[in-house]
């Protein structure tokens, strides 16, 4: 238990997708200009990622692995060299799954999350997260923990983005560095502050 | 066609670079820079999948019908990558391990896909496979500037050879270790873009708000 929480607050804090490994940077500074859509960008996110990592942990044990395929009779295959196409695939089908339920089922839901669902298939904090999973070799009950705190670490670090952005448009900021530059420098600095948590220890 | 060989191949170096004016890519151009050679190798494996993706896609464009053409392109490209992966593996196993994640991520490396929709699409094979080349190309120009401030300063050294000879090796330069972290990436890229914008005055991006002077009474 002590581990996986000290997991989560890794994931969240330390090692931020968004500010320490840059995942997602696209959608994070293109959407970030409004609190309202920030957040409901993160939750969608934070709920495709949660869903995600397991199923292609899943995937990648049961299917891609080397002797994965023990089960069905074939123990020497190794389809691991499939994996990026595999988890591509599996993203994309769950998204789309997901928005159809969500529009069939949970109509508000759907209204608000809905415009930012195809966005998030192109979101690499989501494939990165799938790869991340599969580098440091998670379980299944590890990478269920670490889709829903990176998620959340994603969604935290551009719903701040976007309060800071808020009050920048305000800002003197010079003509070459207005827009795009700014936000970088200031995305620099909110990595920097996330980067004291880096001696944070469970 | 309106557009010369020579302009796709050349535009989207400076005047329609895909970082500093299209906002693309921008995941892996971030991550991958603490070194000058990981950044070649990066760089060379984005513009080989973004040449022959676009090339591929335009070869059958006639073909894809539209309702799944982003499955389609998605699959042409994973392929692609895989391919890259493979090789890396095979033959520079250190730089793959460094790169970690980032090949795969080249899948959803917005540019790839950007230019498959926007160009690929309706060009034909030679044009694409050019735009792509180009837009490659202004990727790395970004990618190698990059780099190359963040290993000098960082580690003062240019493609793992010592150029400024650092106070542990008995030299004078006291490596500023914060180059090699990754809130550096975003200040070098902020303020190449000043750099870009101040020399390109035409891609500065409107104000949304103008700050008036009030006169004193």
């Amino acid at each position: 238990m002590e581990d996986l929480l000290s997991l989560a607050l890794k994931a969240i804090f330390v090692e931020n997708l968004a500010l320490s490994f840059f995942l997602g940077m696209c959608t994070f500074l293109a959407v970030s200009k409004k609190i309202s859509i920030a957040l409901g960008l993160g939750i969608s996110v934070m709920v495709v990622q949660t869903i995600t990592v397991p199923a292609n942990n899943l995937i990648l044990t049961y299917l891609l692995a080397p002797g994965a395929l023990a089960w069905a009779g074939f123990p020497e295959v190794d389809l691991s060299f499939l994996g990026l196409i595999a988890y591509i695939g599996v993203i994309a089908a769950m998204v789309q799954i997901l928005e159809m339920t969500l529009d069939k089922y949970f109509p508000p839901l759907y209204n608000a999350l809905g415009i930012f669902l195809p966005l998030i298939t192109v979101n690499c904090a989501i494939l990165g997260g799938s790869l991340f999973m599969v580098e440091r070799d998670y379980d299944f009950v590890q990478s269920t923990v670490y889709g829903l705190s990176s998620g959340f670490g994603w969604a935290l670090a551009i719903v701040a983005m976007a309060g800071v952005r808020e009050k920048l448009k305000y800002s003197d900021v010079p003509d070459g560095l207005q827009g795009l530059g700014i936000t970088f420098i200031s995305a620099g600095l909110m990595s920097l502050a996330f980067m004291s948590f880096s001696g944070v220890k469970l | 066609m309106a557009q010369t060989r020579r302009s796709l191949l050349v535009d989207p170096l400076v005047d329609n670079n895909p970082i500093t004016l299209q906002v693309l890519g921008i995941c892996s151009a971030l991550a991958v820079t603490t070194s000058l050679k990981v950044s070649f190798v990066m760089a060379l494996a984005v513009i080989f999948v973004i040449s022959f993706s676009s090339m591929f896609i335009s070869m059958l464009r006639h073909q894809i019908p539209s309702s799944i053409r982003i499955i389609v392109q998605m699959v042409i490209i994973a392929s692609l990558v895989i391919l890259v992966d493979q090789v890396l593996r095979a033959y520079a196993f250190e730089i793959s391990q460094t790169l970690s994640v980032f090949v795969g991520l080249i899948i959803t490396n917005c540019i790839v896909m950007g230019r498959a929709e926007a160009f690929a699409m309706k060009n034909p094979p030679v044009a694409s496979f050019l735009d792509g080349m180009g837009n490659g190309l202004g990727y790395g120009l970004i990618l190698m500037l990059v780099g190359f401030v963040r290993e000098l300063f960082g580690a003062g050294s240019l493609f793992g050879i010592p150029v400024l000879p650092t106070v542990s090796n008995g030299g004078w330069y006291v490596p500023n270790g914060m180059m090699l972290l990754p809130p550096s990436a975003f200040f070098v890229i902020g303020l190449l873009i000043w750099a870009f914008r101040t020399w390109k005055p035409k891609q500065v991006e409107a104000r949304e708000f103008r700050i008036q002077r009030v006169e004193a009474h």
